[in-house]
């Protein structure tokens, strides 16, 4: 089954949007877009650095990632102008991670795989390493949750009833890591942002609790991600920008029922 | 002994010193209310003692095992984020139903568990924040301006609450107040702080404080003294240089009683 290339990549997808959709809820509910941002930016950093060293791609990924995830941890609060400092910080290792790309020696490095993503090409290790990333970072979330949202509606709050909200800070920090290092290959650097956001913020309308948000949140996703195979497959239209447009889709149709649901 | 006390306790927020050598004690049981002008270190004595603070000199002490129920000054749940009242309470830890049923009851409001908590009104608001600080039966519950945002009667209706609580629950109430008529009807003890602890005492004692009429004016009763409080700013300086006579005065009298 695994040998057919469509299936591959719908699991690939699938798997992806598991990773992005409830961890994306956070992001949202934090207001973290930017660093959503920065960090799966700077994973193109992180391409350059895996193959000039000859390591696996994810590796390289995983391990820019996580450092630009832990630097904008870091200096999270710190100043004032966060905003700017995170846009500076997610344009900057894009332009980098461009610049790193090309001057690699000998290599013809198809720059658009890594910026748009390359679902179609997805192997059998390959999914691997996406389903294994996925679990991880939803192990992570499960075992975090209530702390987890805790931290992220008050800090104080969470203090006072013996939670750390700096710990819990940085479980969503590697949490984002992981799944920016797992969804490189299918929606590439420049839209895993997307399928942080998108999902998070269609689901919204829909729900009433923090869980049902996020379980309705992965549903979109997996509809965005097979939606946009499908008509990237039928309109010979480039797949990860495929999934994203779904998605939006599914956003637009969200936020227009949204009205009808109020009482 | 006391369920929690600081030592020299001495703050700072981004190099600046908001708080120096404040010693201060709540013992169980009591009510001790702490007022003083914005940007006193009010609430960042309430952060310091919850543990979000670090101290930057002195120590804060806790009874063993103390559990303390904590109500923030605004808690800002963002749109994005959908949660019941019951979820809320369920944070970080799950309750049982009918321990959180039990609990709304305890501060004040009935039949709300399923509503959205973006949905209450600011009274609701706050009983459910209430409700939150004493799921785990606190020792001391600690409260920064609970009721700000609140009309006057609805603010009275909650220190009543407050009082009811303490009586139910014999646990001792710390909080940071503006409303100062209600601080001097129901508290026991009055903190005056600004920046380190002016004078305190029973209301009476802090009410004729020379320190505290330099921050509050002559009137202890409502509007005069919120009124008064807004235009003490610009005094402070002159009114830290004579603080000392008055400080000790204040103590003075706390020893005695």
């Amino acid at each position: 089954m695994l040998d057919d290339f469509l299936i591959r990549a719908g699991l690939a997808g699938i798997g992806v949007a598991f990773a992005a959709a409830p961890l994306g809820c956070f992001v949202v509910w934090r207001r973290m877009a930017y660093f959503g941002d920065a960090t799966s930016h700077a994973a193109l950093l992180g391409v350059a650095l895996a193959l000039a060293f000859e390591l696996p791609v994810f590796a390289g990924v995983l391990l820019v990632a996580l450092s630009m995830a832990l630097i904008v941890t870091a200096l999270n609060g710190r100043s004032l102008g966060t905003d700017t400092l995170l846009g500076v910080l997610a344009h900057g290792a894009l332009a980098i991670g461009l610049v790193a790309v090309s001057l690699l020696p000998n290599q013809r490095v198809d720059l658009s795989a890594y910026l748009f993503g390359e679902i179609l090409a997805v192997t059998k290790s390959d999914l691997a390493i996406i389903w294994s990333g996925a679990l991880l970072s939803i192990a992570l979330l499960v075992w975090r949750w209530q702390a987890l949202l805790s931290a992220t509606l008050n800090p104080d709050l969470a203090t006072a009833s013996g939670v750390n909200p700096r710990r819990e800070q940085l479980i969503l920090t590697l949490a984002l890591a992981v799944t920016v290092a797992v969804a490189i290959k299918v929606v590439g650097a420049l839209l895993i942002a997307a399928m942080l956001i998108i999902p998070a913020a269609a689901a919204r309308p829909f729900a009433r609790t923090p869980e049902v948000m996020a379980a309705t949140a992965c549903v979109i996703g997996v509809i965005a991600a097979l939606g946009g195979l499908a008509a990237s497959f039928a309109f010979d239209t480039p797949t990860g920008p495929s999934i994203v447009s779904v998605a939006a889709l599914l956003f637009v149709v969200s936020s227009g029922v949204a009205p009808l649901l109020k009482r | 002994m006391s369920l929690i006390a600081t030592h020299n306790l001495t703050l700072r927020i981004g190099g600046q010193t908001v708080l120096r050598d404040v010693d201060i004690a709540v013992n169980a049981g009591e009510i001790v209310t702490i007022v003083g002008p914005n940007g006193s270190g009010k609430s960042s004595l309430l952060r310091a003692l919850i543990g979000a603070l670090k101290p930057a000199a002195g120590t804060i002490t806790r009874a063993p095992d103390l559990r303390i129920g904590y109500v923030p000054q605004k808690l800002q749940i963002d749109a994005t984020l959908p949660l019941t009242v019951r979820g809320f309470l369920n944070l970080p830890r799950r309750q049982p139903r009918d321990t959180v049923a039990q609990t709304l009851l305890q501060a004040g409001v009935t039949d709300l568990a399923k509503k959205q908590m973006t949905d209450l009104s600011g009274g609701q608001f706050q009983r459910v924040l209430l409700a939150r600080a004493l799921l785990n039966k606190p020792h001391i519950l600690i409260l920064d301006e609970a009721t700000q945002g609140l009309d006057q009667p609805g603010s009275a209706a909650f220190y009543r609450q407050i009082e009811e609580v303490r009586r139910d629950m014999g646990c001792a109430v710390l909080m940071v107040s503006h409303d100062l008529h209600v601080v001097m009807a129901a508290s026991d003890r009055v903190l005056c702080l600004n920046g380190h602890v002016c004078c305190e005492g029973t209301p009476e004692i802090v009410a004729d404080a020379p320190e505290y009429r330099a921050l509050f004016g002559t009137g202890t009763q409502g509007a005069l003294a919120l009124y008064r409080h807004e235009h003490s700013h610009s005094h402070d300086h002159t009114h830290d240089h004579t603080h000392d006579a008055g400080c000790n005065h204040a103590h003075g009298d706390q020893d005695v009683r």
